[in-house]
C-alpha cells in the first residue's frame, strides 16, 4: 500500500489501513519533509502564540513505527505508472498494490500584473515566514474575503498590525455562507479595526502597494493572496485519471483506475446525501473520514462516503460552523441560541433540511450545529416553527 | 485526601447533559446520563484543551465541540481518534439534594 501525500488525510489512511486489517506493507511518500502535522492552527494559534510555533504533529515517529509506516519525507513523487503498478520517486521505482492520492490542494494564484508580490498561505514554513512579517504596526493587505484571508486579519489584528481586507465580491463568504452570518463576521472586523474594502477588484500589486480597480492604491508592507485553492491533480492527470473538480471518485473513493483512490481537498465525489451530485470539501474532517473510508476499501472493503460535510473557523472570539449543504436551501429558519449565538437551519424546496450555519462566541453553537448535522444523515427534517422554537430541544427532534 | 464540594443542585442539569463547573482554578464537566446518574471528569478535552461541557452527549459518550473526539464521561476512556488520552473521571455521590464531586 502506499500513499501519497503526508497531510492529515495521509496520516489518517496509515491508521485505517492498520485498522481494517492490513499487515503488509505501508509507505507514506510526501513533498514536505515534516511528519504529518495539523494545518487549521496555521493561521490561528500558530500565527498569534507569542512563543515560537511549532508544528502539531499528528503522527509522530513513534507512532509511524508502531504502525510499520516507511516515512519517505521531502520527496516528491514525479509520476505514476497506472498499467505497471509503480510510482516514480525521484530515481526510485516503488511497486504498489493499491495507492491513496491524498495530495491535498494548492492556493489559487493571482493573476494580474505584479501577482508575484503577492504571498500565500499553505504550510507550515508560510507561516513561519507570514508570523515574522506580522510586527506590530506593519500594514497588511490581505486580498481575498474567504476563511483564510479573514483569519489571517484577525491574527494579523491581534499582533497589532494594520489590516486592509480587499474582497472583489459584494460581501466577504460570498460562496457558502448566508448573508446574516458573514455581516456579524464583517461586523467583528470593522470593530477590530480591519479596513473591509468590499466589492473592490484588484488591478495592479507593487513590491509595497495594491492598485485597486477603482484607481485607488492602498500601501502595504505585506500582500497576502487568499482567494482559494485548487486541488492538486498533476500527478493523476497526467497518469490519465478522470478529473472532474478533482480527482473523479465513486462513493468508495476510487478513482477511475479500480487500484487507485483519492481522499481529502483533491478528491470529488458524489454525494448520496445529496442527489449524488459531485462535490470537493477543503476541510479537516473530510480529510480524516474520507482517508478511513478509502483506507478501509483499499484493503478489500467496500464502504460508501456518506459523511455530512461539516467545517469550522475560529476569528477573534466568535467561531462559525457549517454542516451539511446550505447552498442547497431554498429557505432558512433562525433559531436564537443566545444573545450573541444563532443557528440558521437550511431547508430545500421541499422542505428537507440540507444544512444548519451557526456563529457565536466560542463553541456556543457547537452542539445544535451537530445535532442538525445528525438530523441531516438521519434523514429527519422537523417543521419550521418546530426548528425556530428554541422550547424545543434538537435532541428530542433527533431521538423522534 | 478526599475532598468533596457541590457542583450543582439534583435537577440542575437535563438528562443526557452536561455542565461545566470551576472550582479553584480547576474546571471539570459534570454529567447526568440518561439513566439519571451523575458523573464528573476533568473540563479540558485531552485533545486540544477545549471545554468539553460546550460539546454534546449521546447516551454515556460527550463529544468534544471542536475536533469530534469522544470519551464515555463514566470511565473517562478515550473512543479513538483524535483523542488519545483517557479523561480524567472523580468520584460524585448525591446528598441531601446536592451532586458532590471529590476533587482531593
Amino acid at each position: 500500500m502506499v500513499i501519497v501525500g503526508g497531510g492529515m488525510a495521509g496520516a489518517r489512511a496509515i491508521i485505517g489501513l492498520r485498522a481494517a486489517g492490513w499487515d503488509g506493507p505501508v509507505t507514506l511518500v510526501s513533498e514536505e519533509a515534516l511528519m504529518p502535522y495539523d494545518r487549521p492552527p496555521l493561521s490561528k494559534a500558530a500565527i498569534t502564540s507569542d512563543e515560537e510555533p511549532s508544528p502539531v504533529i499528528l503522527l509522530d515517529a513513534g507512532m509511524a513505527a508502531s504502525l510499520k509506516a516507511d516515512m519517505r519525507l521531502g520527496k516528491p513523487v514525479t509520476a505514476i505508472d497506472a498499467a505497471g503498478h509503480t510510482i516514480r520517486v525521484g530515481d526510485e521505482t516503488l511497486a504498489y498494490h493499491k495507492l491513496l492520492l491524498a495530495t491535498g490542494a494548492k492556493p489559487r494564484q493571482l493573476t494580474c500584473p505584479g501577482a508575484e508580490n503577492a504571498i500565500t498561505l499553505r504550510d507550515f514554513s508560510d507561516t513561519v515566514a507570514l508570523r515574522a512579517k506580522f510586527q506590530p504596526g506593519a500594514r497588511i493587505a490581505i486580498i481575498g474575503g474567504g476563511f483564510i484571508g479573514l483569519e489571517l486579519a484577525s491574527s494579523a489584528t491581534k499582533r497589532g498590525c494594520a489590516v486592509n481586507l480587499i474582497e472583489a465580491l459584494p460581501r466577504i463568504l460570498m460562496r457558502g455562507v448566508p448573508q446574516e452570518i458573514a455581516a456579524v463576521v464583517h461586523a467583528r472586523h470593522v470593530a477590530a479595526g480591519v479596513e473591509m474594502l468590499t466589492g473592490t477588484g484588484i488591478a495592479a500589486l507593487a513590491a509595497d502597494a495594491v492598485t485597486l480597480a477603482d484607481g485607488r492604491t492602498i500601501a502595504a508592507d505585506v500582500i497576502i493572496a487568499g482567494i482559494g485553492a485548487v486541488p492538486e491533480t498533476k500527478l493523476a492527470r497526467d497518469a490519465g485519471l478522470e478529473l472532474d473538480n478533482g480527482i473523479a471518485c465513486d462513493t468508495h473513493l476510487r478513482t477511475s483506475d479500480p487500484d487507485i483512490f483519492a481522499a481529502g481537498d483533491c478528491c470529488s465525489f458524489p454525494h448520496p446525501l445529496f442527489g449524488n451530485k459531485r462535490i470537493r470539501l477543503e476541510a479537516w474532517r473530510n480529510a480524516q473520514d474520507q482517508a478511513s473510508v478509502a483506507a478501509e476499501n483499499m484493503a478489500g472493503g467496500s464502504k460508501s462516503y456518506t459523511a455530512v460535510p461539516w467545517f469550522w473557523s475560529d476569528q477573534y472570539e466568535l467561531s462559525l460552523q457549517i454542516a451539511g449543504m446550505p447552498g442547497d436551501g431554498a429557505e432558512i429558519v433562525r433559531r436564537t441560541l443566545g444573545p450573541e449565538a444563532f443557528l440558521l437551519c437550511h431547508r430545500d424546496g421541499n422542505g428537507r433540511l440540507v444544512g444548519a450555519s451557526g456563529i457565536g462566541p466560542g463553541n456556543s453553537i457547537a452542539r445544535d450545529v451537530k445535532l442538525v448535522e445528525m438530523m441531516i444523515a438521519k434523514g429527519i427534517s422537523p417543521g419550521a416553527e418546530t426548528l425556530a422554537d428554541p422550547a424545543v430541544s434538537l435532541k428530542s427532534l433527533l431521538k423522534g | 485526601m478526599a475532598q468533596w464540594i457541590e457542583a450543582c443542585a439534583v435537577g440542575g442539569i437535563d438528562e443526557e447533559d452536561v455542565m461545566r463547573f470551576d472550582h479553584d482554578g480547576r474546571t471539570f464537566a459534570i454529567y447526568r446520563s440518561p439513566d439519571d446518574k451523575y458523573y464528573a471528569t476533568d473540563g479540558l478535552c485531552t485533545h486540544e484543551k477545549i471545554h468539553l461541557a460546550d460539546g454534546l452527549v449521546m447516551d454515556n459518550i460527550i463529544e468534544c465541540p471542536k475536533h469530534n473526539g469522544r470519551f464515555d464521561y463514566r470511565n473517562g476512556a478515550a473512543k479513538g481518534a483524535p483523542v488519545c488520552i483517557d479523561l480524567k473521571t472523580y468520584p460524585v455521590k448525591v446528598e441531601g439534594g446536592k451532586v458532590m464531586i471529590d476533587v482531593g
